[in-house]
């Protein structure tokens, strides 16, 4: 592989931003090397720079950013003292992008045609005639459904894989020798990314292009790169081929990276059919207006144990958890807690209902009242629900502190915008556990942290569940999540129940279909995997077959 | 010519009040403690000018029994007088004087004004704030009731109510008031639709918290900065409101000194070259400016903190 | 296409009935004078008999929401009754008035419009220059200015001078070339005004759009700056510019009330504030009903266009 030329170099790369009258680092120090064909992946977690080098890549800086130091060559041509029209000829026709969201990145008011077209008419690579042709054979390699038809749409009429796809083909249509994808399946469902990810892998593989992959998803940088760099605050980590970065990483912050699917609870054994579970779900039908969003659904969850609900987003798991909370009453069916059937809305129910049964919330950035200080987000439930004051509170709240691991002298006082995303997400946990429930709905709590703050937060939901006998209910999307916190599995799919039951057997065949589809499609950190996939559903298993038709829609 | 003579007190205007605007700045950061004389030093000269002259209307109103040479009311001398003597901005139509009048206007057009936008403000955001937390029908009714207030123009609807309930300064106050209160509420409403629907709030609905305390303690504080700033914008509105009725001669009514007004019962002069008419009309103008600027920075302030 | 009329012919039913309810509200409130109107109008002295015809002249003796269906009914045939003060036919006193109006407000849009959306979409491009530095100061402070210091500065310095006439005397034997000169000082008034807040608002309009991520993407293709504003940014920016412009328009249709007074104009908005000053409560209504009228109106027109120009609303999934 090295022994293909170089396409892109850059050296001692440092970019600024402006914010507040001063410019600050947001990139600086780097060195990258991208030899034609190859599949570059940058890695890290939001704010590490990742789309701004990308974009630099393309001699390119978005408002009130600049590159104050370092030489970017792109096949010979330095794009830093390039004249901008000179750029503006390399963009779209030799370096394409392709955008996070393809649904904002496609301008509403023309066709898919229009736009795909518009890249080599304007260099002057093809006539409209041809790239129209082009563009239909350009759809069909991205298995894009109804080819012949599907560039004569505008944005809004086509789904957000389908848009994805459609984005690479346009970036494909001057055959460029080196494509930026900035996240391109961050706002998939794993289903669709499946889809997605194998389709541009094809298509750089047989047009021999190089790309820059930028993700902050290890396992679907495994599967894209050749070689891996990880960047940390605008600095680069390391940087290795891939196979050799996920067997052996050599700094400190990768191997943590790579570390995180290490923790399991040990799984309890069901609860005995004796005991009364803690929450029941029964039987619940539910609508926003006139759009039925659950049909029957029904689960327990039992006394210190912890029900993962999975299902892709509008599955119903929200939902699910606003009907058990009471802020969508069902059409029908009921919610039971301790054997008692709870009003269906919260406003009805007492005080000590509403206690019982608390939720932590997925973005600790809206989940906590960033004027209120930590004293009041924790002591207010404390206050409300056990009615301490003065110094009995303070007390409390400190316990609390202590509980959730965060000094209490510390942080107490401080505003929710003077923590880290960990220490929100701990505060959201000790404002749930402050009303001493017996019940707390954890709705993708982890989801929006980094992969090694997330460990430390399920590791203390589990330590809590253990001391104050709590049940969970964990809805997530993440299956690696799953494996390592839940007792027990349901699986939803499009307002149902579709399967569930314990870890142990949710993991083995035989599967239902769709969990089947659910649990293949989540990729694995092995470079293999997609290939390995692919392969297998290809074989034609019949269950993978008939849930991906109605998954691809 | 008139033009060109113009065109160089305009130049030594704006060089003037931009050395004010840059002294009262650096003064303000040596005077302030460390955390606002760290915000005052990024304000822009337009910021810092627009609350030297807020600053200054504020001790002409409070001290304008102190400042004025002559009473508010009395008639001191001839029609008409030149800028001489005793009456460094001559008198009124009237023989009142001038500069007098002015510093009182401060007081009773300014403190009208606030007094008016303060009661917009109190039973706008109210309402706005409730039928955002509220939502159902006490939302739909106050905002299609909102809806068809707005479609009458302000200052025509203005006009008819205040032929209806006669030219008092109470009426005016009230009337101004209602009418703006729609405009309030359209803000306080989307503003607090936007507080509603975050996670903190559920929290807090269902932790089983009652109305006063979910709008007071947990919604208000997050509203705070958007409403501050509107309240610039609609003193402004409102100010210059209540100006062109009194100009219109059915505003504020004589013998209180008002700016609409002096300007109204002057305008003769302006035929005449004389420029008196316009110092009132300035007076509003300037009061305006500072106060736009000021909120275009804490504006300008807001969205970039929010990045 | 046929989601989309439906979609316009329910805002114009919804505009015919926010009119309705103006109106509703318009006649209403004169039903809260306090007092006797009759009595408030022709004053102490009045006789027994003289107040008895008053009443049955405009009346008052019926019920309220019969008066209301024939003053409706009047209106939407043309007849808005008889002035209290003069008793002529308010027609009469506002046809004329009216078109006054309209043309002082045309002449200042024809100006203002193109004028502030060219200088609002040079800031927007040349965002953070100099220029756009000037023109943030300049038109803040110039919506700060009060119309009628506007006007009189005009007057200082224009009319002074001699150039044009302070007091924008026209009548119907007028040519249009020196009906274009007399009322030049006004309509330049509104012009200042109305061009400052487009321009902001134009401004604000075509930033937020060049933010968009598809704008983006276009530079990324390495389109020229021409193409991205003409194909890219333009159909975009259609929607909120037309709501610029019919925000400004109904703000002219109301800002010349002030400017008619300052300078003299035969407009209805002077008609208005006289009858305002004279009580003359049925002048005040039709007036009111007419402004508003065109208020909505312009809005309602607004609505619909930018529906019509919104791809995600013409080609529907």
């Amino acid at each position: 592989m090295t022994t293909k030329p170089v396409l892109l170099e850059m050296r001692g790369v440092r970019i600024e931003g402006r914010a507040d009258e001063t410019w600050s680092d947001i990139v600086r120090d780097i060195d990258l090397t991208l030899h034609r064909g190859e599949v570059l992946g940058l890695i890290g977690e939001s704010g590490a720079g990742k789309s701004t080098l990308g974009l630099a890549a393309m001699g390119y800086t978005r408002d009130g950013c600049r590159i104050s130091e370092g030489s970017i060559r792109f096949d010979g041509i330095d794009l830093i003292v390039a004249p901008e029209a000179e750029r503006r000829g390399l963009r779209g026709r030799r370096i394409a992008y392709v955008a996070q969201s393809a649904a904002a990145s496609f301008n509403p008011a023309h066709r898919l045609i229009d736009q795909y077209c518009e890249t080599p008419v304007q260099h002057g690579v093809m006539s409209r005639a041809e790239a129209e042709r082009d563009a239909v054979e350009l759809y069909r390699r991205m298995r894009l459904p109804n080819p012949g038809e599907i560039g004569f749409r505008y944005p809004h009429q086509v789904s957000g894989g389908q848009l994805q796809r459609a984005m690479t083909a346009m970036a494909m249509a001057c055959r460029p020798d080196l494509i930026i994808f900035d996240e391109p399946t961050t706002a998939l469902d794993v289903t669709t990314q499946i889809e997605v990810l194998s389709a541009i892998r094809d298509a750089v593989r047989q047009f021999d292009t190089a790309a820059i992959y930028i993700t902050h998803d290890l396992a679907v940088v495994a599967q894209m790169a050749d070689r891996i760099k990880v960047l940390l605050k605008g600095r680069e980590v390391e940087e290795a081929p891939t196979r050799e970065m996920l067997s052996t990483p050599r700094e400190a912050y990768t191997k943590s990276l790579w570390a995180v699917r290490s923790h399991a609870r040990t799984e309890q054994p069901p609860a005995p059919a004796s005991e009364t579970p803690v929450v029941s779900v029964r039987g619940v039908t539910a609508a926003y207006g006139k759009v039925p969003v659950l049909h029957e659904v029904s689960f327990d969850i039992h006394r210190r144990r912890t029900v993962a609900v999975v299902g892709e987003s509008g599955s119903g798991k929200s939902t699910t958890a606003r009907v058990i909370t009471g802020l969508l009453p069902p059409s029908a069916g009921e919610v039971a807690f301790e054997g008692k059937v709870l009003p269906a809305d919260y406003r009805q129910r007492s005080k000590d209902q509403l206690r019982q049964a608390q939720m932590i919330y997925q973005m600790a950035d809206t989940a906590l009242n960033p004027r209120h200080r930590i004293r009041e987000i924790i002591g207010r439930p404390v206050e409300f629900y056990l009615g301490l004051r003065g110094r009995a509170l303070t007390e409390r709240i400190r316990e609390l502190l202590h509980l959730i691991e965060l000094e209490p002298d510390r942080f107490i006082d401080r505003l929710p915008s003077e923590l880290s995303g960990g220490q929100k997400q701990r505060i959201g946990i000790a404002r749930a556990l402050a009303a001493e429930p017996r019940f707390i709905i954890c709705d993708e709590v982890t989801s929006a942290l980094d992969q090694l703050v997330a460990e430390g937060i399920l590791k203390l939901l589990d330590r809590l569940q253990a001391e104050f006998d709590l049940a969970y209910m964990f809805i997530t999307h993440d299956l690696a999540t799953v494996r390592a916190i839940a007792d027990e599995v349901v699986v939803m799919k499009d307002g149902r129940v579709v399967e569930q039951g314990p870890k142990g057997e949710m993991f083995t065949p035989p599967h239902h279909a769709y969990t089947e589809l659910l649990l293949s499609s989540v990729p694995d950190m092995d470079p293999d995997w997609l290939d390995r996939l692919l392969e297998a559903r290809r074989q034609g298993k019949a269950g993978a077959e008939a849930a991906g038709e109605s998954a691809g829609n | 010519m008139a033009f060109l003579s113009g065109a160089m007190w305009l130049a030594a205007i704006l060089a003037g009040s931009a050395a004010l605007a840059w002294a009262f700045r650096a003064a303000l950061v040596a005077l302030l403690p460390a955390t606002a004389a760290r915000v005052m030093r990024t304000a822009p000269l337009t910021a810092s000018f627009g609350l030297v002259v807020i600053l200054l209307y504020v001790v002409a109103a409070v001290f304008a029994d102190l400042i004025a040479p002559f009473p508010e009311r009395a008639v001191v001398g001839a029609e008409y007088l030149p800028w001489e003597g005793a009456h460094i901005l001559g008198t009124d139509n009237l023989g009142r004087d001038m500069f007098s009048r002015l510093i009182y206007g401060a007081r009773n057009t300014v403190g009208i004004a606030v007094a008016t936008t303060a009661l917009a403000f109190l039973l706008g955001s109210v309402l706005g704030l409730l039928a955002a937390t509220v939502g159902g029908w006490l939302d739909q009714g106050l905002s299609r009731l909102v809806d068809v207030l707005m479609a009458i123009p302000a200052l025509i609807f203005a006009l008819l109510l205040l032929t209806i309930f006669g030219t008092s300064v109470v009426t005016l106050i009230l009337v101004i008031a209602v009418i703006d209160a729609t405009r309030v509420f359209r803000l306080a409403r989307a503003v607090a639709q936007g507080i509603v629907v975050m996670d903190y709030i559920e929290a807090a609905k269902l932790r089983g918290e009652r109305l006063p305390r979910l709008i007071l303690r947990e919604i208000l504080p997050n509203a705070m900065a958007p409403l501050v700033a509107e309240f610039g914008l609609r003193f402004c509105f409102v100010f210059l409101s209540i100006s062109a009725l009194s100009f219109l001669g059915l505003g504020i009514q004589p013998p209180t000194a008002d700016w609409g007004s002096m300007v109204r019962e002057n305008a003769t002069l302006i035929t005449f070259g004389d420029v008196t008419p316009l110092l009132p009309a300035g007076a509003i103008a300037l009061l305006t400016v500072a106060v736009n600027f000021v909120v275009d920075w804490m504006l300008h302030r807001a969205s970039g903190l929010k990045e | 296409m046929a989601r989309v009329w439906g979609m316009v012919a329910q805002r114009v039913a919804l505009g015919i009935f926010t009119l309705f309810v103006i109106s509703l509200i318009i006649f209403g409130a004169v039903e809260l004078l306090p007092g006797d109107l009759a009595q408030s109008v022709l004053g102490q002295a009045a006789t027994p008999e003289t107040l008895a015809a008053f009443r049955r002249e405009l009346g008052l003796d019926l019920p309220a929401h019969e008066r209301y269906l024939s003053w409706l009914g009047g209106v939407l045939q043309g007849d808005f009754g008889n002035s209290l003060a003069n008793r002529r036919p308010i027609a009469d006193l506002i046809g004329v008035r009216f078109s006054n109006t309209l043309f002082l407000a045309l002449y200042a849009a024809a100006i203002s419009v193109p004028l502030s959306l060219v200088l609002g979409i040079l800031a927007a491009l040349w965002r953070n220059s100099i220029y756009d530095r000037a023109v943030n100061v300049a038109t803040l402070s110039s919506i700060s200015f009060p119309e009628f210091f506007v006007a009189y500065i005009l007057v200082f310095f224009i009319a002074q001078a001699g150039f044009f006439p302070s007091i924008a005397n026209v009548s119907t034997d007028v040519s249009f070339g020196e009906r274009l000169y007399r009322t030049f000082l006004p309509a330049l008034t509104l012009t200042l005004v109305v061009t400052a807040h487009m321009m902001r608002m134009t401004r604000a309009a075509i930033i937020n759009l060049l933010a968009s991520p598809y704008i983006e993407m276009a530079r990324l293709k390495g389109l020229s700056p021409r193409r991205i504003i003409l194909r890219h940014a333009l159909p975009n920016a259609l929607a909120p510019i037309i709501n610029v412009i019919a925000l400004n328009l109904a703000y002219l249709i109301t800002g010349v009330v002030v400017v008619e007074v300052v300078f003299v104009y035969p407009g209805l908005g002077q008609l208005m504030v006289d009858s305002v000053a004279k009580r003359d409560i049925t002048v005040v209504q039709a007036s009111a009903l007419i402004f508003a009228a065109a208020f909505v109106t312009l809005n309602l027109i607004a609505d619909v266009l930018s529906t019509l120009s919104n791809p995600r609303l013409v080609h529907r999934r």
